[in-house]
């Protein structure tokens, strides 16, 4: 367990670091997963030595966002000022984003697996 | 009472509340009764009714928000699981997040701005669909209050999380694939682990939402808010 801990940290910085030398503005952790994703695929890191740890952190990942939430409490006065506009917004742009995805991926898939047919017909 | 205002205490009862809705959601088997929703609510009633600030629980709230980074990393490892899948459809996959991306940040400026709402909440609106760490460092360096965004993240994703699979359902959306992608690119890591729950091929889809859309709402949220008259 100790080893999973380790590791997981090792790539949380190894993504502070990066942040620090390139000045990207993408958080840390976001490139610690990519740059995790990367090793495990270069087999660099054994999936063995991260996977009991990423499952318990992974599956309960809300939990961690339970104090930001908490936050709230500092914006209640804001909040019953607009609350009208931000939960309208926030519902809705979410139904729209989900639609909007599903959909282009839906679409550019079925574009492009026609696309493949016809190169492979021209061939035969 | 000093004791309520122990930070020890005060983590003991965020995982008391979260574990109590945890257990009556699953008794009950009411969707409503979200664990993050119902931690969030009972705890705000506690420390308000206990006239405790904020930042004196963040003291101890700061430990549990600690490990979100680290849980963030753990996402690359169902990621790797499905990494041939996403080499089989990377283009469908960046043409998706792409529209989905800018589909988010304008849908919620607009509708923000025709509902009424002012400019600093507009903008703090604006990167909802990403996780916190982006959506706040978003937030705060185009002129919004990144404690709204905080907060505006985590309920995004919990309405995602809870009507995710229902408006996917709705959206005529088929393929698991594109309904756990488009769960992540709108309601980031709560949504994931909604997603997660219902099977590992959704949930890493998911993930690979959440980390496309964070990166691309990273970069382009900033010129999106610019395009539409909300530059710093």
């Amino acid at each position: 367990m100790i080893l999973q801990f380790g590791v997981l940290f090792a790539f949380l910085a190894a993504g502070e670091l990066v942040v620090k030398l390139t000045g990207v503005p993408v958080p840390s952790s976001i490139i610690g997963m990519v740059l995790l994703c990367a090793s495990l695929k270069a087999g660099v890191v054994k999936l063995e030595w991260v996977d009991k740890l990423s499952a318990f952190l992974v599956h309960n990942l809300g939990f961690f966002f339970v104090p930001a939430g908490i936050g709230l409490m500092n914006c209640l006065g804001l909040i019953a000022d607009q609350w009208v506009p931000i939960v309208c917004a926030t519902v809705i742009s979410t139904v729209i984003i989900i639609a909007v995805t599903g959909w282009a991926h839906q679409w550019t898939r079925s574009m492009s697996s026609k696309m493949y047919k016809r190169v492979t017909k021209k061939e035969v | 009472m000093d004791f309520l205002q122990n930070k020890y205490f005060l983590i003991t009862l965020t995982f008391g509340f979260y574990l109590g809705a945890q257990l009556l959601q699953r008794r009950t088997g009411v969707k409503l009764l979200n664990p993050i929703l119902i931690a969030i609510a009972a705890m705000i009633c506690f420390l308000m009714a206990c006239d405790i600030d904020y930042a004196t629980y963040k003291q101890g709230g700061d430990y549990i928000d600690f490990w979100l980074k680290v849980a963030v990393v753990a996402l690359g490892v169902p990621l790797y699981k499905q990494l041939s899948t996403i080499k089989r459809q990377l283009l469908p996959l960046l043409v998706s997040e792409l529209a989905g991306c800018v589909a988010g940040v304008v849908s919620v400026v607009l509708l923000a701005q025709l509902f009424g709402a002012s400019r600093e909440v507009v903008i703090s609106l604006a990167p909802k669909a990403v996780t916190t760490p982006i959506a706040m460092e978003i937030s705060g360096a185009m002129g919004g209050i990144a404690p709204l965004t905080a907060a505006v993240v985590v309920a995004t994703g919990i309405f995602g999380g809870m009507a995710g699979f229902k408006i996917v359902k709705m959206s005529h959306i088929h393929s698991p694939i594109a309904g756990g992608l488009s769960i992540g690119t709108a309601a980031h890591a709560v949504g994931t682990s909604a997603a997660m729950e219902r099977s590992e091929r959704y949930g890493a889809f998911s993930s690979i939402g959440l980390t496309l859309n964070g990166l691309f709402t990273a970069l382009l949220a900033p010129m999106i808010l610019d395009f539409l008259g909300y530059s710093v």
